[in-house]
């Protein structure tokens, strides 16, 4: 067989394509929460800069089709890797079953997986779609008016006075439904256990993990997913809180004055 | 006179698997073993389960031992859930009573795997491994008078390390320990070892393409990257040597990908 193609065939194969595919969505979920984050400052941010990715067109598509395919290849090979790991592990199981250094995260990769997925499905249909909490969609919510330009690496990409979709307000209201922000909190922690086993996992796959530095990886990997845990929790804990409130319909007028 | 720190007998139970062949159903036998010596190796406990039971006109317990000295790889249960049983960096033949308290219920099981079905009680055939060496754990050599000791230097590092990967008896037990049944941290070690000196340069992309295909033709599974298998191997080989090999694997797959085509033809157009 060609080895290239032996490489996508082999199980050694599919765990490259497990890393690289997780690989790109790990930096995905960190660009993703940075950018959110910007609900913290003035609704232009994150209202022009939610304005400003709608408006890439053919780049975002380009964007979510890899992304798609990413989340594609990661479940198959896992899928893969998972149904041959069970028939060979064969019929009988042991009777006495003990663990010697597995870490927690890594014996419930599967679950946290599972659980990642459906968060994964429901996140799209409520911001994405808006086939869930259709009430609070962007699209049905009053506009919002820009009142500075958004800049990106110094371009003025979105400008005062655009009217732009109320992103912000849309987020707000969604997580004041507590059972959807509950959800939201325990998915993302599982998540950032997954990462956890996940990033640590792609360096030994790739190769690049040695005992000389397995600790210094571990510790800088899990303080990573903490920190992605905390940034994540801040969102919706800032709205259970009160701190983040929707904007008064009238308010966007009054500011905009 | 020093006090012995342990008794001086103790008593266990073992509960052992017995099955009488391939494929059949088999199911766990507790046996009572009483007043033994501390310092007794698990395997002369079995030895000694099992005149009792010739003695008794039953079927003694077969299970696999060689050298009974943790060089030859050829013992293998897994004993309360851990291949070759608790402690660290050991074989079952190395495994001692003392181990033990009076009074444990013991658990034996073959080390379990579909690629390593059993033969008999704690037997496994475990001849997917010689096939895997027989893929490529080799180098070629000219045959004939002992070549110069020192006509190849090899760095004092190289050395130690392949050293470490040849440790490797073949036991099995990285596949025993892990939940996939993956015999990565076997192969790892094969393709290291050879691959880390210079007399293993000639085949090397070969060897590891061909042991790689063969492990998972023979129906090993995946690596998890849970590093059970290093934990319970006898010889404390470092998973360390699966991302080595996970190295190698890729570039030999690259570079077997993008060499130039041989013109062939012997030259003579
Ligand atoms: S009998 Fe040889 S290693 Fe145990």
């Amino acid at each position: 067989m060609q080895p290239v193609v032996s490489l996508f065939t082999s199980s050694i194969g599919r765990k490259f394509l497990m890393a690289a595919t997780g690989l790109v969505l790990i930096l995905f979920v960190i660009g993703h929460l940075v950018g959110n984050l910007q609900i913290f400052e003035h609704p232009d941010k994150i209202n022009g800069y939610a304005h400003f990715l709608q408006s890439l067109g053919p780049a975002l598509w380009v964007a979510r089709i890899v992304l798609l395919g990413c989340v594609i290849i990661h479940v198959w090979a896992a899928t893969v890797l998972t149904l041959e790991s069970r028939r060979a592990r064969g019929g009988e199981p042991y009777a006495v079953k003990t663990w010697l250094q597995a870490t927690f995260a890594s014996r419930y990769m599967r679950w946290t997986g599972y659980v990642v997925l459906a968060f994964i499905c429901y996140h799209l249909a409520q911001f994405t779609l808006g086939v869930a909490q259709t009430g609070t969609f962007k699209a049905n919510l009053p506009p919002y008016t820009m009142q500075a330009d958004y800049r990106v690496l110094g371009f003025t990409v979105v400008r005062a006075g655009a009217v732009v979709q109320d992103v912000r307000s849309m987020v707000v209201l969604g997580f004041q439904n507590v059972v959807v922000a509950v959800f939201y909190l325990i998915a993302v922690g599982l998540l950032s256990l997954h990462l956890l086993h996940g990033a640590d996992s792609l360096f030994q796959t790739f190769g690049w993990r040695n005992a000389r530095w397995s600790r210094a990886l571990r510790a800088v990997v899990t303080a990573g997913c903490a920190a992605y845990f905390l940034g994540n929790l801040a969102i919706p804990g800032a709205v259970l809180a009160g701190v983040l409130q929707p904007l008064a319909p009238a308010a966007t007028q009054v500011v905009g004055h | 006179m020093v006090a012995l720190a342990t008794p001086r007998t103790l008593s266990v139970t073992l509960r052992v698997w017995r099955q009488a062949g391939p494929g059949q159903p088999g199911k766990f036998v507790d046996y009572p073993a009483k007043d033994l010596s501390p310092n007794m190796s698990f395997l002369e406990l079995l030895d000694v389960v099992n005149d009792g039971l010739t003695l008794q006109g039953g079927e003694p317990i077969a299970f696999a031992h060689d050298c009974r000295e943790g060089i030859c790889g050829t013992c293998s249960c897994t004993i309360n859930g851990k291949p070759h049983g608790p402690g660290q960096g050991i074989a079952t033949c190395q495994l001692y009573l003392r181990t033990f308290r009076d009074g444990d219920v013991i658990v034996v099981e073959p080390f379990r795997a579909r690629a390593f079905p059993v033969v008999k009680d704690l037997v496994t055939d475990r001849t997917a491994f010689d096939r895997i060496q027989q893929a490529g754990g080799f180098i070629t050599a000219r045959a004939g008078s002992a070549p110069e000791a020192n006509a190849l230097p090899v760095p004092k590092g190289d050395a130690d390390l392949a050293m470490d990967a040849a440790q490797c008896i073949g036991c099995g037990a990285c596949v025993a320990a892990c939940k996939n049944a993956s015999a990565m941290l076997f192969v790892a070690a094969k393709v290291s070892h050879l691959g880390l000196l210079p007399q293993g340069q000639a085949e090397r992309d070969r060897r590891v393409l061909a042991m790689v295909a063969t492990m998972d033709s023979l129906g090993f599974g995946g690596c998890s990257n849970q590093y059970e298998c290093s934990a319970a191997c006898p010889k404390l080989i470092s998973h360390d040597f699966i991302a080595r090999l996970n190295r190698d694997y890729l570039t030999a797959s690259l570079r077997a990908t993008f060499q130039p085509e041989p013109a062939g033809g012997g030259g003579a157009g």
